[in-house]
């Protein structure tokens, strides 16, 4: 029940994006969608997502493989700086490309962009899958023949299958939702197509039509993973034996394969980490610019905390359902939460624009519609964080509990809660760190005069004064990096 | 103590408790015994609360806990649950985990301390769970148990995950404990040994019913029906024809424990009351097979007739060869069963 009004609310940007969408009448709808226009987008659109998830996945199960199941030296170093680019907001990492390359314009660099930003989506589920995983199986395959690599390719990847389709799952709808990245580098994508009609033609129908289609896609591909998802079933470890897995002998090639995380982190960090830093070295200091940055920081951490703690909020109910009464309604309601994310923000931004305006007008102009919007956007992350967590209270520990005489309210004070609270957190790091990150729907949604770090330093950046919008993207980066720490520390790798 | 009268419950389509009748005097400790599936786990869920009775009614020290009216939830049935694995909360140390189920004033009575000592865990109470064996585990999930002192203690197949060596102490261990605190107990298992060897009364139960109530000895000897018979331990069935206080089978006339109708009925022998020799006397049988126990043995023995029965036979008597001709006398006297309602 709770889980449902959760989902509901976190719905209400798309139910409204629905209603506005059919109030537009048919025709209307049928002349703005069946153009050549629209297939171009979709074709580009999908592209993309195509080729950026099918890199993270090459990226990010790779480097997994080499941090957690080889003798690669240095490995805890290149767990963490692995999964560091989850800091890098993809505009900052944009910007800072087309600062230091000229004419870096276009499919490719947009592919490239997005997928330095994003493998750590794909890297950081599988690396904390394959230190999880259940050594036993692999010596059962090694004991019936099969040399290590045949293991690994025949047995492990399948044991970590789920970890690795949901990762690029959420690669692959980050990219269709993707805005900054492709603005900068001037990729025409249906988000991108929205943005201009919405901001420029103040065509809103037009706008809401093509993101009624983004909604579509993106139902096809939460469709497409969930069909992976049933073949593969559950893998679950026989006996509770958790000894660390096996680690491969790389031999000749450890140092390519460190270079290689080397030159992967390089273009990740490093290339944005040379051009803040040259653009801060030639910034001019104005006055009372520090007080500003002071401001936009403390406002960026605000209205993430807010963002984050209302997701969780919402994800508490949602994440529980699915790990203990799986489903079709758990299955459902988790599927559902994925349909919002997939929603560029600035369709959610604006939807609850509409819905501040006309429906819920004291909450207009606060920060909890802004929190709202988050909430709705990173669900599924906190979802996913919340139902891995609750595994970690089996429920015959609170039978145990109530049958000692302890209500259901005193039980998940007492049990639920400390043995799921070190997954929850992970979970509220994740979500703040997305939340700082945010642009659009924070440009829609702020209250009027406040300014956050994303913010100022889009500002910035459309206007050209790149020096001045660097302390701004240097701190985001700075603070965004705490939460991605704590993340790959916890992964395992 | 415990009485659950006509109990029923399905899962759509099946039926898990087919109209369940269990009657648990104080102080004793019940075994429910049964094949997987039988419906002895959801008996035991259901009287702890954690599943709810279709039909039917559950009392626990006289107070009505789920049928006709509310059902009472688990948390106010003081029926403790000691689960198959020990489920001890692993953020928890030994002396939090057992004083769990406890009010402020009786953690300081001592009572952690001495239901520790009662499973012969005395000054374990800083271990955390994970510096525990499974048999330390159990023990102090037992403790854990007992300490509220509950009217009830619900034990699921609590020794299963254990090693056979292990096993035996932790059981004489927990029944010790259980006896000592004056504990009402129903224990679920389907190992027979288990059964047999812990409890005071064995309550054997088949697809949903439970099929024999009674005593160990009297459900091991007196078997209901040759299912029960069959699942209690090892069973040598025989056709026989009955006349007044013996009966003719192919192992020649024995005597029968009881009167029983004449006509053609099916007997119960165990395999200990058959006597193998090599001198002579009895009925001659041919060695089929000699499954080896250490401590004894399970000879198989075809008869001149093709009927094949299983003797027990103790490490000391001289060994039997595989092929080998024998001769087979009976001791004791056999069960019949009675008929069918």
């Amino acid at each position: 029940m709770a889980s449902a009004a959760a989902v509901g609310l976190a719905l209400v940007p798309v139910a409204y994006l629905a209603v506005r969408t059919g109030e537009a009448g048919w025709t209307r709808i049928v002349d703005e969608l069946f153009t050549r226009r629209v297939a171009v987008l979709a074709g580009r659109s999908l592209a993309l997502a195509a080729v950026v998830t099918s890199a993270c996945t090459a990226i990010g199960v790779g480097a997994a493989f080499l941090v957690t199941r080889t003798d690669l030296p240095a490995r805890r170093f290149f767990g963490v700086v692995a999964a560091l680019p989850l800091a890098v907001p993809t505009y900052v990492a944009g910007f800072a490309w087309i600062s230091t390359v000229d004419r870096f314009e276009g499919f490719w660099p947009a592919a490239l962009v997005l997928t330095l930003c994003s493998y750590p989506y794909v890297f950081l589920p599988v690396a904390a899958a394959l230190a999880g995983g259940d050594p036993a199986q692999e010596e059962v395959s090694r004991s019936l023949g099969r040399g290590a690599w045949r293991t690994f390719a025949s047995v492990t990847l399948r044991q970590v299958r789920p970890s690795i389709a949901a990762g690029a799952l959420l690669v692959a709808l980050y990219v269709l939702s993707d805005f900054g990245a492709v603005s900068i580098v001037r990729v025409d994508t249906f988000t991108r197509a929205i943005f201009t009609a919405f901001n420029v033609g103040f065509d809103r129908t037009g706008a809401l039509v093509l993101s009624t289609v983004l909604v579509v896609l993106t139902v096809l591909l939460i469709g497409g993973e969930l069909t992976t998802r049933a073949r593969g079933a559950r893998y679950a470890r026989v006996g509770g034996a958790g000894r660390p897995p096996i680690r491969l002998p790389l031999r000749a090639a450890r140092w390519p394969a460190a270079a290689a995380l080397t030159a992967v982190a390089v273009l990740a960090l490093g290339v944005p980490a040379a051009s803040l830093a040259r653009r801060l070295a030639e910034g001019v200091s104005r006055p009372g610019s520090l007080a500003e940055i002071a401001t936009a920081a403390g406002n960026s951490l605000a209205v993430s905390l807010a963002g984050a703690l209302l997701t969780m909020v919402l994800a508490l109910p949602v994440g529980l359902l699915t790990a203990r009464a799986p489903g079709p309604l758990a299955t459902l309601l988790d599927r559902l939460t994925y349909v919002a994310h997939a929603l560029p923000g600035v369709v959610i931004g604006l939807s609850l624009v509409f819905f501040g305006i006309n429906v819920a007008y004291p909450l207009y102009q606060s920060v909890w519609l802004l929190a709202l919007a988050y909430a709705t956007l990173f669900l599924p992350l906190a979802v996913g964080a919340v139902a891995g967590a609750a595994a970690q209270s089996p429920p015959a520990l609170e039978e145990v509990a109530r049958s000692l005489g302890r209500g259901p309210a005193k039980v998940f004070r007492t049990v639920t809660l400390p043995l799921t609270l070190p997954g929850i957190a992970a979970g509220t790091a994740l979500v703040f760190l997305t939340c700082m990150k945010e642009l659009p729907a924070t440009l829609l949604l702020r209250p009027t005069g406040m300014d956050t770090l994303a913010t100022e330093l889009w500002t910035h950046t459309s206007t050209a004064s790149y020096a001045a919008a660097a302390p701004y993207a240097a701190l985001l980066v700075g603070l965004a990096a705490v939460p991605t720490w704590f993340l790959s520390v916890r992964g395992g790798a | 103590m415990l009485s659950v009268t006509g109990v029923r419950k399905s899962y759509g389509d099946v039926v898990a408790l087919d109209g369940v009748d269990l009657d648990v005097p104080a102080g004793t400790l019940v075994a429910v015994l049964g094949p997987s599936g039988c419906g002895k786990t959801t008996l035991l869920r259901c009287v702890a609360g954690f599943e709810h009775i279709h039909s039917g009614r559950i009392d626990v020290d006289g107070r009505r806990v789920a049928g006709a009216g509310p059902h009472v939830p688990p948390h106010r049935r003081r029926v403790a649950v000691v689960p198959q694995e020990g489920a001890l909360f692993p953020h928890l140390n030994v002396a939090a985990n057992v004083a769990f189920g406890l009010d402020r004033a009786a953690r300081r009575s001592g009572r952690v301390d001495e239901v520790l000592a009662l499973v012969g865990l005395p000054g374990f109470g800083d271990r955390m769970p994970h510096q525990l064996s499974g048999g330390q585990q159990q023990r102090v999930a037992v403790a854990r148990a007992l300490a509220p002192r509950p009217p009830l203690v619900l034990l699921d197949e609590p020794f299963s995950a254990l090693d056979a060596g292990l096993r035996a102490d932790v059981r004489r261990d927990v029944r010790q404990a259980l006896h000592t605190d004056g504990a009402t107990a129903l224990l679920v298992t389907h190992d027979q040994g288990e059964a047999l060897s812990m409890a005071d009364r064995v309550a054997v139960m088949n697809a949903g019913r439970i099929v024999q109530y009674g005593p160990p000895a009297a459900v091991y000897r007196e078997p209901a029906d040759p299912w029960v018979a069959g699942f209690v331990g090892e069973a040598v069935l025989l056709a026989a024809t009955v006349d007044g206080t013996g009966a003719a089978t192919a192992l020649g006339r024995i005597a029968l424990r009881g009167p029983a109708p004449a006509g053609l009925h099916t007997v119960l022998l165990r395999p200990e009351q058959l006597r193998i020799s090599d001198n002579g006397g009895g009925v001659a049988a041919t060695v089929v097979r000699h499954d080896f126990h250490g401590h004894d043995a399970l000879v198989q023995l075809q008869l001149a007739d093709g009927t094949r029965v299983t003797a027990r036979v103790l490490d000391t008597t001289p060994p039997v060869v595989t092929g080998e001709t024998v001769t087979v006398t009976v001791s004791g006297q056999a069960h019949t069963f009675p008929p069918r309602p």
